[in-house]
């Protein structure tokens, strides 16, 4: 899922300082799973924000509302309910929810209420860590389905690197160095041979170096 | 100029408050328990949520705190940690709001009506004079 962490709350006061009314919207996707954005975390914010203005002495009017996703069409047109109701939406998606309401409500002002981190899931409760750098071109066959794109610091194809210390990675000792866990992880599925695979220079127009991604699906489409 | 009488907010399980509450509370005003201070009673702390302290502070509280098991022995094992936590959670919200973090804090105490229930709402009661009104009142200079 994508994982989300709400932004300082002083950065979040200056972008609404011009606000009278705000549209406080949560997601229930990503963002509530990892306790950034679900109705929890609106009501939370709503609170921190209403004392913030208070205090400064500009009480500000906090609407609540929740959308199933704000990744499609359909659910973004379920902001009409609210219409009239507020200045800017202050959305607790990630960055793709703040996109959409971009896109499908021209004269709307949108803010983000969280930083868009990575794909990641939970490591341990409270915990979240990053595995997948939606690179589109997967290669985890190749690495015991472990990635390498994302949980390298370098990314590298053809691993490891003389960094490699004591299977942690040089850049911090309380990070796994991934191509030590790869290699042992094919040396327990007896793949170990995949190792002495050399991966070719890799083409990263799929990861986004040629623009932004598209997929489309023409079975889909009627 | 009267003297600042602040609103303080006790949240406390149902085990740490049980028997300060018996009598309909006589007791627990003859022991000095500051009348300022109002208690909230949830059947166990790990049950708030950040929302429920933040709302204290909307409602006009100068000062919340919460009266849970001891670490170790919570009758819901883990519930007066989970409170903690969240009391720790407010604590950052407000700082990064420039307010005192101090005007809300933890308590751990033992079951039944012990002198350390009283004392920690005397401890609260005097900090929170000291700080003054909360800023969330639009009344502090």
């Amino acid at each position: 899922m994508i994982i989300a962490e709400r932004k300082p709350i002083g950065e979040i006061l200056d972008m609404i300082r011009d606000c009278d009314r705000v549209l406080l919207l949560g997601c229930r996707g990503c963002v509530t799973v990892c306790s950034a954005g679900g109705e929890r975390e609106v009501e939370i914010l709503a609170s921190l924000l209403k004392l913030g203005r208070k205090k400064e002495g500009r009480p500000v009017e906090i609407v609540e509302g929740t959308l199933v996703r704000q990744c499609d069409r359909e659910y973004i047109a379920g902001l009409a309910q609210w219409d009239g109701q507020y200045d800017a939406v202050l959305s607790m998606a990630c960055g793709v929810g703040v996109n959409f309401i971009a896109n499908l409500r021209p004269a709307t002002v949108v803010f983000p209420a969280v930083n868009t981190s990575f794909f990641g899931g939970s490591a341990t409760q409270g915990v979240w860590t990053e595995q997948c750098a939606g690179c589109g071109n997967c290669i985890l066959h190749l690495t015991g389905g472990l990635c390498p794109v994302a949980r390298c610091a370098k990314s590298l194809m053809n691993g490891p690197c003389g960094g490699s210390q004591n299977a942690r990675c040089e850049i911090n000792p309380n990070v796994d160095c991934v191509w030590q866990l790869i290699h042992d992880r094919l040396g327990r599925i007896n793949r170990a041979e995949q190792m002495l695979q050399i991966a070719p220079i890799r083409d990263w127009q799929s990861a986004g170096h040629g623009g932004p991604r598209q997929v489309v699906r023409d079975d889909l489409i009627v | 100029m009267s003297e600042f009488i602040p609103d303080i907010k006790a949240f406390c399980c149902h085990y740490t408050s049980q028997q300060t509450c018996a009598d309909n509370g006589e007791n627990l005003q003859k022991s000095g328990f500051p009348g300022n201070v109002s208690l909230h009673r949830v059947p166990c702390t790990g049950k708030l949520q950040v929302s429920t302290l933040l709302k204290a502070f909307e409602e006009g509280a100068d000062g919340v705190y919460v009266v849970g098991c001891p670490v170790n022995k919570c009758h819901n094992v883990k519930g007066s940690q989970r409170a903690a936590k969240r009391v720790a959670a407010v604590q950052k919200a407000l700082g990064e709001l420039a307010v005192e973090p101090e005007r809300i804090r933890m308590y751990h105490l033992e079951r039944g009506f012990h002198p350390e229930f009283v004392a920690a709402a005397q401890e609260m009661d005097k900090l929170v004079k000291a700080l003054g009104p909360c800023p969330f009142k639009g009344e502090a200079q």
